[in-house]
């Protein structure tokens, strides 16, 4: 029979009606409904077919336990996947489609796969599909497998607000334990979270009828709400706690529609009171998977909540003190209950495509509906995820809180405490920290495990087609360890993580080896409790805010230039300029450098301080050169290492006074080049004699390079002589300019004669705007990074990281005098001279020419021999627009004594020829950069 | 009994309730010595006693486990098997890892579903596909079948990724390895136990090593919690506990454990049939046969030994994951979980002897030790049978932190910071 | 996101920290003759011990390195302790 809409009753709203389509068949539910309820109240017996059998499947509980009925559901913003229709709010205009079933959940053309089960068992495929080949059935069951299918529309502002909290107290769960707790701590004045999954608070008050404490539910569930709020307390429903994490971490997800992205909040909670219920355990018995059979919970959940009643002539197989109130109200709700004890003999029930009988020895009963309930499991996972461990209830047939994570209890239902009012004199206690001594409790079952070797099929995992007769095999083949069984199973592994089945699995694996059920064990339970969009963990962290770029302070006038911005280290800036392409732009740059001058933003150049009375010896320790011997006014090129001996950076260090340097890193390196000057200035030096502080992004620095370059720069009118003679190469200046200090330095990584401008950040447009119109009449204007790139491999200047990798030592790029001779400590030294620093065959930094217009492809290896060794690899390769030739520079085994040797390279298969050469391609004997 | 794995055997149990399927692997008690005990019986220590029955005759063999078989990272990883590397020393090893991998389900008889379905590492810049192209060269100098992808070979892979020309990082192109894959972690476990206890080889489970038994300076076998079990040669392969045993031995170790995240999202159909690899985004993934996504990234901050996850990496990974797959962020996450990884200095294993006489590790395989079991086992069984290095196993003797020749795969590509 | 105290800053979030060492080791004194093997061990070898362990973490956004003891199973936080030298 069809599902029936009591016209009264439940937290529905019957004046707001919802119009939905279920695979492509309308239908009607309410404010308020699930998609579940909607479905059941409509008489939709079939939701879905089951992963691995295709059976028909319909809804089993009422909550998060919900094996089965999952859904795609396109609403008006967009499609999801796999959407639990138990705990999904309907909405208008929603498209529900069963998944895992074609053309539908009723009439599934792949349902007969269920004749072919005795063959398809728990671990079949680790068996077969071996020859010829498993490539040649993964495909097929590829297909076979998956739930829902992903639609590839993106939903216009899917993206989850993430929140940082902090409470004295987190309470989970808003039923009659967690709003009693929370109202009490709430009182003591204490700063009280209460989050609640469910739309309503109540939890579990809806499915009992009568009144608590003299209240109906509802208005009892209002007169706590409004002590927590007017306490000061904070209550959030749709809110799922769904794990908890290092230091009293608690996440969070707030959920009000499908639709839109849930919130995280990431909760620090002093302490935690876990009020998170208990859910239904199913009783194992033949065909328990048809529809029309659910938990006793879930019938009268439906019942209570949303005013359905899911059948006429209804069985209830359950023997817990609680059954007989469950029959009652279902009986008042019009319904036929038949009852039956799960322990007074082999259930087993009968259907093709929904229940229609239930039998137990010889009785049997015709019914539309089995409620079925083994008794009750508490929700214990936040408990497991905190380190708290359980404790196996003989009594209660459960696994229940034993020894405690350190800042939570459980309480109510979770802790096992399954009358209503000794759950919440506990609770009140709990909170309160009142004295309690508890009642010995009224509830009581007698277990009902499985039992295997009994008749039929009897699930354990109806997500994952896993029957009784599949773990038995397991255990026949020695997969007893509850983790083999679980993964050689799939046992627990379903979108519903083992919530319902986990016990049965545990005990009917305890029956099987005679052990007893905490012998067999628990799995661990992982967080997320329930399944969540990866969005929640994304946030906001998108595109631009995804790593953030640096920027430069000079952007706004570089792209009124023109210039083409790209990503080079971390930082934004201008690759080329003008409307030419790329490489054409970057030639015209270059060779306009070599020819008149050319003006770069030079500003993620690192600028460190080194300051104080030991400064002058710590540079010295932390540099490959010697520094100390650097004068002040005076700047020197060298290496910081690693203590392996690698070169970790390369710069020029500014000797501004006795007791004060600046550090010039190389562009974006200077965080990382910070980060290690502070760990060696705090480890075996004095930290409080030298003093280390990065001011990159205080200073912005304009270089001006080329023939023309003094001209330039003399039209700013500093007080300075800018001469060969007075100002050479490798020395600096500081003044001031309008009022505002600056510093200037002759350092080139042009080979030209440069002039390298810093100033404060914030007056770098004036200069930059003074400088480029000074250029201006020169020919000289700005220049990206692709055109610096050209002009420094013309000179056989190297990058680091490009043309160095992780073993490249300062020996191997001709540096070698400090290794040999440098007599007080550095950092690296000792790494200098290990087996593999000595080695002869070194990679060393060479230059390679070609005959011919095309350039040797960057990245291609220098091969020998027939079976092709590599023996090298070129870095960088360019076509020079000043020698109109190509260049290249490389890392070549003894490459400093091959010059002149030709060589083979390899390339995506292909192979080309080039000449070892020195890597200075231009000017080598360096006049121009001295003039 | 049915013994054999095969279409036919699972025809014939099929029609019989499955009644007659032997035990996978025996569990017998330990004997009082063996020829040789091995520590751990994850992927590495089962392959390294199946291949110590199966290539040197030494059957007479212990796997002591203080927990379940294949329970560590074995059973724990994302499955991604693959031999794109760029030194030949590492080329040579996870070659012949793949070369073992490739005919595995055969040869033990059991199906371990290695999927050569191919593996996509992006580059999302021009210098980044200069540094892919020195990859790829390197990679086929060494024989691996890489090749260098642009982006419209890569949008046929894995149209699922985000082409976007204002993606945070977008697609140049990528470096393939067609042969590269997944493969069916667990299987992997369960194929060499109980192909090396088909052969005799006893493997323990429930029994923790307590102490090692020593003479005149020599291990010589092992105090465990089911008693003292002897050994001509003892071998450690315990990804994640390798110091603590190491402390246990009394010699050192340049390792420091590490939590690696691994992250599962709900079943669907097939979206992705390729491992897609972003190191600027810092995560990879591929879909499970069953249809999950499977999810890496980087490791925890911070040294551990707490096998569970942490929240800020989990945000890391996903976000990153969803920068290179937009449409994935309304896919809903399953379950994460964490191993404990063994990470050396250049982040490459360990093979060899441990400095103490009778006494081998294996170990400091970091984040990838899954797809080297074969190789692992099989270099390893190599030397626990010979006393001395197979060539493969050779360079990555711990010795080479004293000579410091490190293979550093990270250094490599040129990420000296 | 474990929550560390940095000695001058107080209790910041795990991002802000970035492990450097393990404490304990001393840099050799690189002008005499340091043998490979006793360099190798400087360099590479560790402790990694399982529980308790003291480690030198640096709180970033001050830059101050310190000495933190945790427990490396269950993520407590033991103590920190600056490793400035106290005023005389």
């Amino acid at each position: 029979m069809s599902g029936t809409r009591l016209t009264s009753g439940g937290l529905i709203d019957r004046a707001r009606r919802i119009d939905f389509t279920f695979d492509g068949r309308a239908m009607q539910g309410y404010a308020g409904d699930t998609l579940a309820s909607a479905l059941l109240a409509n008489g939709t017996r079939i939701v879905g077919r089951s992963f691995k059998y295709h059976r028909p499947r319909g809804v089993w509980g009422g909550w998060f336990d919900e094996p089965n009925a999952i859904f795609s559901v396109k609403t008006p913003r967009g499609s999801l996947p796999n959407v639990l229709g138990t705990t999904t709010a309907l909405t208008p205009g929603m498209e529900i489609k069963s998944v895992n079933a074609w053309p539908n959940a009723r009439f599934d053309v792949k349902g007969a796969l269920d004749l072919f089960n005795p063959w398809l068992k728990a671990g079949f495929y680790y068996k077969t599909f071996m020859k010829p080949d498993w490539h040649l059935f993964e495909p097929m069951i590829r297909k076979m497998a998956g739930l829902g299918a992903l639609e590839p529309d993106l939903i216009e502002g899917y993206t989850s607000d993430q929140v940082h909290a902090t409470c004295d107290l987190l309470v989970v769960g808003g039923g009659a334990a967690g709003l009693a707790a929370a109202e009490g701590a709430a009182r003591q004045g204490k700063n009280v979270w209460l989050v609640e999954d469910h739309a309503a608070l109540g939890g579990g008050l809806y499915r009992m009828g009568g009144t608590i404490e003299g209240l109906a539910p509802a208005d009892w569930v209002t007169a706590r709400k409004a002590a927590i709020e007017n306490a000061g307390g904070r209550i959030l429903t749709h809110t799922t706690a769904f794990g908890v994490f290092d230091h009293n971490l608690y996440g969070l997800a707030q959920q009000s529609a499908l639709d839109v992205a849930p919130t995280l909040y990431r909760l620090r909670a002093k302490d935690c009171l876990l009020a998170s219920g208990a859910i239904d355990r199913p009783v194992t018995f033949a065909n328990n998977d048809l529809p029309g059979i659910m938990s006793l919970e879930a019938g009268i959940e439906y019942l209570g909540r949303y005013g359905v009643l899911f059948g006429k002539a209804i069985a209830i197989a359950a023997n817990h003190s609680q059954t007989a109130s469950a029959a009652a109200r279902l009986r008042d709700a019009g319904a036929a209950v038949s009852l039956f004890d799960p322990a007074n003999g082999d259930l087993s029930a009968t259907g093709r495509r929904r229940v229609t009988s239930l039998r137990q020895g010889g009785r049997a009963e015709a019914v539309d509906c089995v409620l079925a309930s083994a008794g009750w499991t508490p929700v214990l996972h936040l408990w497991r995820h905190a380190g708290g461990k359980l404790r196996w209830d003989d009594t209660l047939a459960t696994f229940v809180p034993a020894q405690a994570p350190k800042g939570m209890a459980a309480i109510g239902a979770a802790n096992g405490i399954f009358d209503l009012d000794q759950a919440l004199a506990e609770a009140r206690a709990c909170a309160t920290g009142e004295p309690y001594s508890p009642s010995p409790p009224r509830f009581n079952l007698t277990p009902t495990l499985p039992k295997p070797g009994a008749k039929g099929r009897q699930w354990i995992d109806f997500q994952h087609d896993v029957t009784l007769d599949d773990i038995a095999l397991a255990e026949r083949e020695n997969y007893v360890s509850v983790e083999h069984l679980k993964r050689y199973t799939t046992l627990g592994m379903a979108s519903d993580q083992g919530k319902i089945s986990n016990i049965p699995g545990l005990a009917a694996m305890a029956a099987l080896t005679g052990k007893t059920i905490p012998e067999v064990g628990t799995t661990t339970f992982r967080p997320p409790f329930v399944p969540l969009p990866l969005s929640l963990y994304h946030g906001p962290h998108s595109g631009q805010n995804f790593h953030p770029l640096k920027r430069l302070a000079l952007e706004k006038l570089h792209r009124s230039s023109g210039a083409a911005l790209g990503e080079y280290g971390g930082w934004l800036r201008p690759a080329w300029y003008g409307n030419q392409p790329g490489p054409d732009a970057a030639q015209s740059e270059a060779r306009m450098v070599r020819a008149a001058g050319g003006i770069l933003d030079a500003s993620p150049l690192g600028k460190i301080e080194v300051m104080g009375p030991d400064a002058e010896a710590f540079v010295n320790f932390v540099y490959y050169n010697t520094m100390k011997t650097l004068k002040p006014g005076a700047l020197r090129y060298g290496f910081l290492l690693t203590e392996k001996g690698v070169v970790f950076d390369d710069g020029v260090v500014f000797r501004m006074g006795p007791k004060r340097f600046v550090i010039s890193s190389s562009s974006s390196h200077a965080e990382g080049v910070t980060g290690l000057l502070e760990s060696w200035r705090q480890d075996g030096n004095d930290p409080d004699r030298v003093f280390v502080h990065d001011t990159t992004n205080h200073w912005s620095t304009v270089t001006v390079t080329g023939p023309k370059a003094r001209n330039v720069t003399r039209s700013l009118g500093l007080d300075i002589d800018l001469s060969a003679e007075a100002f050479p190469h490798m020395t600096f200046r500081e003044t001031s300019w309008n009022d505002v200090p600056l510093r200037i330095a002759r350092v080139s990584f042009t080979g030209e004669v440069s002039f390298e401008v810093s100033i404060p950040a914030s007056k770098v447009e004036a200069l930059w705007t003074a400088i480029t119109d000074a250029g201006e009449p020169f020919g000289v204007s700005p220049i990206g990074i692709e055109a610096l790139s050209i002009l420094r491999a013309e000179k056989g200047f190297i990058i680091i990281g490009k043309d160095t990798d992780g073993e490249t030592m300062p020996h191997d790029l001709g540096f070698t005098l400090p290794r040999q001779k440098k007599s007080t400590a550095f950092v690296g030294d000792r790494g200098l001279h290990t087996e593999v620093a000595n080695e002869p065959d070194r990679r060393q930094f060479v230059g390679l020419s070609v005959t011919g217009d095309a350039p040797l492809p960057t990245g291609a290896h220098l091969v020998e021999g027939a079976d092709r060794r590599s023996f090298g690899i070129v870095t960088s390769s360019y076509i020079s627009p000043n020698l109109n030739r190509p260049i290249a520079l490389g890392l070549v085994e003894r490459g400093a004594e091959r010059m002149g040797e030709t060589v083979t390279l390899f390339h995506l298969g292909k192979t080309y020829e080039a000449t070892l050469t020195s890597p200075v391609a231009f000017d080598p004997d360096g006049a121009r950069i001295h003039a | 009994m049915t013994s054999k794995y095969s279409a036919f055997s699972v025809l014939r149990e099929g029609l019989r309730g499955q009644s007659g399927w032997c035990k996978a692997w025996r569990s017998p008690k330990p004997k009082a010595a063996y020829d040789v005990v091995i520590i751990g019986a994850g992927g590495h220590g089962l392959a390294t006693a199946y291949y110590l029955a199966k290539n040197h005759g030494i059957t007479n063999v212990a796997v002591i486990e203080k927990s379940w078989l294949g329970g560590g990272n074995t059973g724990r990883n994302t499955t991604v098997i693959r031999s794109n590397y760029y030194y030949p020393a590492s080329s040579a090893l996870y070659g012949l890892s793949m070369k073992l991998y490739k005919n595995l389900s055969k040869e033990l008889n059991y199906n371990v579903m290695f999927s050569q379905r191919g593996m996509l590492v992006l580059a999302h810049s021009e210098p980044e596909m200069e540094m892919a192209a020195r990859n790829v060269n390197a990679m086929q100098l060494n024989g691996a079948d890489a090749i260098l992808m642009d982006v419209a070979d890569v949008r046929k892979k894995a149209p699922l990724l985000n082409f976007s020309k204002d993606a945070r990082f977008p697609i140049h192109g990528a470096v393939w390895q067609g042969s590269a894959g997944t493969g069916r972690h667990d299987a992997v476990a369960w194929g060499y136990a109980r192909a090396a206890s088909a052969l005799g080889v006893d493997i323990i489970q429930n029994c923790e090593v307590t102490e090692f038994i020593k003479e005149a300076g020599r291990v010589c076998g092992v105090e465990t919690t089911l008693g003292p079990i002897r050994a001509d040669a003892v071998g450690a392969a315990v990804a994640g506990h390798s110091s603590v045993l190491a402390k246990l031995a009394g010699f050192k170790l340049p390792i420091t454990s590490y939590a690696l995240q691994a992250f599962v999202t709900e079943a669907m159909k097939p979206v992705m049939d390729t491992v897609a690899f972003s190191p600027a985004y810092g995560t990879y993934f591929s879909q499970s046969d069953k249809g999950g996504l499977v999810i890496g990234g980087a490791l925890d901050r911070v040294p551990s030994y707490g096998q569970k996850g942490n929240l800020p990496i989990q945000e890391a990974v996903l976000s990153g994951l969803v920068e290179m797959a937009p449409v994935l962020a309304k896919v809903k996450l399953l379950r994460h979980w964490a191993g404990i990884v063994d990470v050396t200095p250049d982040s490459s294993p360990v093979i060899g002897p441990s400095g103490i006489d009778g006494l081998y590790v294996n170990c400091g395989w970091g984040t990838g030790g899954f797809k080297a079991i074969p190789a692992g086992g099989y270099l390893f069984a190599h030397l626990l049978a010979n006393g001395t290095h197979h060539e493969f196993s050779r360079p990555f003797d711990k010795d080479r932190f004293v000579t410091g020749r490190l293979i550093d795969e990270g250094a490599a590509s040129g990420i000296a910071h | 996101m474990q929550l560390f105290p940095c000695p001058f800053c107080g209790l910041r979030s795990e991002g802000e920290f970035h492990f450097a060492a393990e404490a304990g080791k001393t840099r050799p004194v690189t002008t005499r003759d340091v043998n490979a093997e006793e360099w190798a061990a400087y360099l590479f070898d560790q402790k990694n011990e399982k529980g308790a362990t003291r480690e030198v973490w640096t709180h970033l956004p001050c830059a101050e390195m310190f000495i933190m003891s945790r427990d490396s199973v269950t993520m407590e936080v033991l103590g920190t302790q600056t490793l400035r030298k106290l005023p005389a």
